[in-house]
């Protein structure tokens, strides 16, 4: 029981703080608008490839959650309260609450620049939609898991800012080479079946990085 | 009543290579109010910080029994509470959430009845619904010690609980330290003799230094 209302409790906590403070989301915002505006603009009359539209997604999606995801450990830090939670829960539950606000917070940016590429981009025409939502909430769940834990390092860390996308960019590779594959495919109308490996791939992604964060947690958040 | 003990031994601790303190060896009993002493520096707050569990000795073993059980250190915080000028409650929550937020991350309902009494005795109760970033800091302080006993704790960690108080403050600070003490530890780390005059017990880390 103890262990279900604890994460809860610290990511209604999270949910309620930013959207008092708005840091994550303004960022986020921010960092998916200027983005989307900076391709359109230069593209101009261009056409581009349906493979390329696809490619720049993924680009958009990677430098978004570069922008706003480290808050989840890094403003706990800032604020000096990373001892006040330390003393009252276990690791496990402030990784778990500190997780479930990522993926709340990665699934509305994914749903956010997905709707905005899809309406402003002609040429990124999905044929498969539903191997395409597969890709989507797959690399959700290992973005979350990754941008997560890597958070936590880089919260006890003297430069926040820079070590976040430099530790990020090699974890997160095998996962955006496996979701630009997979939107390839969804873009030709492959079948889910005949995605069968790339699909797979994915979900150990997120199982291996989930369990390696668990065992990594607790000497991350540990003096 | 839980049959609770804290048991160190031989406890070490350095920063890089200086030695805070060797070899302490004790153990802290359910019904005692402890008091922590030493000069500024001398590492109260360190060895607080090690009974708790969020800071690792360098040497020895920390152990809580409960019922003759020994608890892994992850279940420390289900019988915790701590009080510190350090410890940073939420600027952007008023103080009922930041209780109530508190509760959650602890497991527990909040017991309101409990929690609003407190507020009262430490005079927040009108100023309960207000952010915490208008407190001053001696209100602040008042909060960490409320959030501190909002859950009944077996274990209460006071690390200079009456630090940027006015008498009124001290003086609701000691009854609620004394109240229901002979149910849990209570370890308070201080310099100040006004509050280890409410102690069965000093230990002086100064005893325990190379």
């Amino acid at each position: 029981m103890k262990m279900s209302i604890r994460p809860l409790a610290l990511f209604k906590k999270d949910w309620q703080s930013e959207i008092r403070t708005r840091y994550a989301i303004n960022a986020l915002a921010m960092f998916i608008l200027v983005t989307i505006s900076v391709i359109l603009f230069s593209i101009g009359d261009e056409k581009i490839t349906e493979y390329l539209s696809g490619g720049l997604l993924w680009v958009v999606i990677f430098f978004s959650a570069m922008s706003g995801l480290s808050r989840a450990f890094v403003s706990e830090e800032e604020r000096g309260t990373t001892l006040t939670l330390q003393l009252s829960a276990p690791p496990s539950s402030i990784f778990t609450g500190k997780l479930l606000f990522n993926l709340l917070l990665v699934f509305l940016m994914n749903f956010v620049i997905t709707f905005l590429y899809i309406t402003l981009f002609d040429s990124f025409i999905v044929k498969n939609y539903s191997l395409f939502l597969f890709a989507i909430v797959l690399g959700n769940i290992g973005i979350s898991v990754s941008s997560t834990i890597i958070a936590a390092i880089i919260s006890k860390a003297g430069s926040k800012g820079t070590l976040y996308p430099v530790l990020s960019f090699p974890i997160l590779l095998p996962l955006i080479l496996t979701l630009l594959e997979l939107t390839k495919f969804a873009i030709d109308g492959d079948t889910i079946a005949g995605s069968f490996v790339e699909l797979a791939v994915l979900v150990c992604y997120d199982v291996i990085m989930l369990a390696a964060s668990y065992m990594l947690f607790d000497f991350v958040w540990k003096d | 009543m839980t049959d609770f003990n804290i048991e160190l031994a031989n406890i070490s601790k350095n920063f890089g290579r200086r030695q805070i303190f060797r070899n302490l060896d004790f153990t802290l009993k359910t019904g005692q109010i402890y008091g922590i002493a030493g000069h500024n520096g001398a590492g109260k707050s360190t060895l607080v910080k090690i009974i708790a569990g969020v800071l690792t000795p360098n040497k020895g073993k920390l152990n809580w029994v409960k019922n003759g059980i020994a608890l892994e250190s992850e279940k420390y915080c289900d019988y915790l509470g701590y009080a510190a000028p350090y410890l940073i409650l939420y600027d952007e929550f008023t103080a009922i959430e930041n209780l109530h937020f508190l509760s959650g991350l602890r497991g527990n309902s909040p017991d309101n009845e409990y929690i609003l009494r407190l507020l009262d005795e430490f005079k927040l109760g009108d100023r309960k619904d207000e952010l915490l970033k208008g407190y001053s800091s001696g209100m602040k302080q008042r909060m960490k010690i409320i959030s501190a006993l909002a859950d009944h704790p077996a274990v209460l960690i006071a690390d200079e609980p009456v630090s940027n108080l006015d008498a009124e403050g001290k003086s609701s600070v000691y009854k609620a330290l004394l109240e229901n003490s002979n149910e849990r530890i209570t370890i308070i780390a201080s310099n100040e003799q006004s509050d280890l005059d409410l102690c069965s017990e000093i230990i002086s880390v100064e005893n325990y230094k190379v």
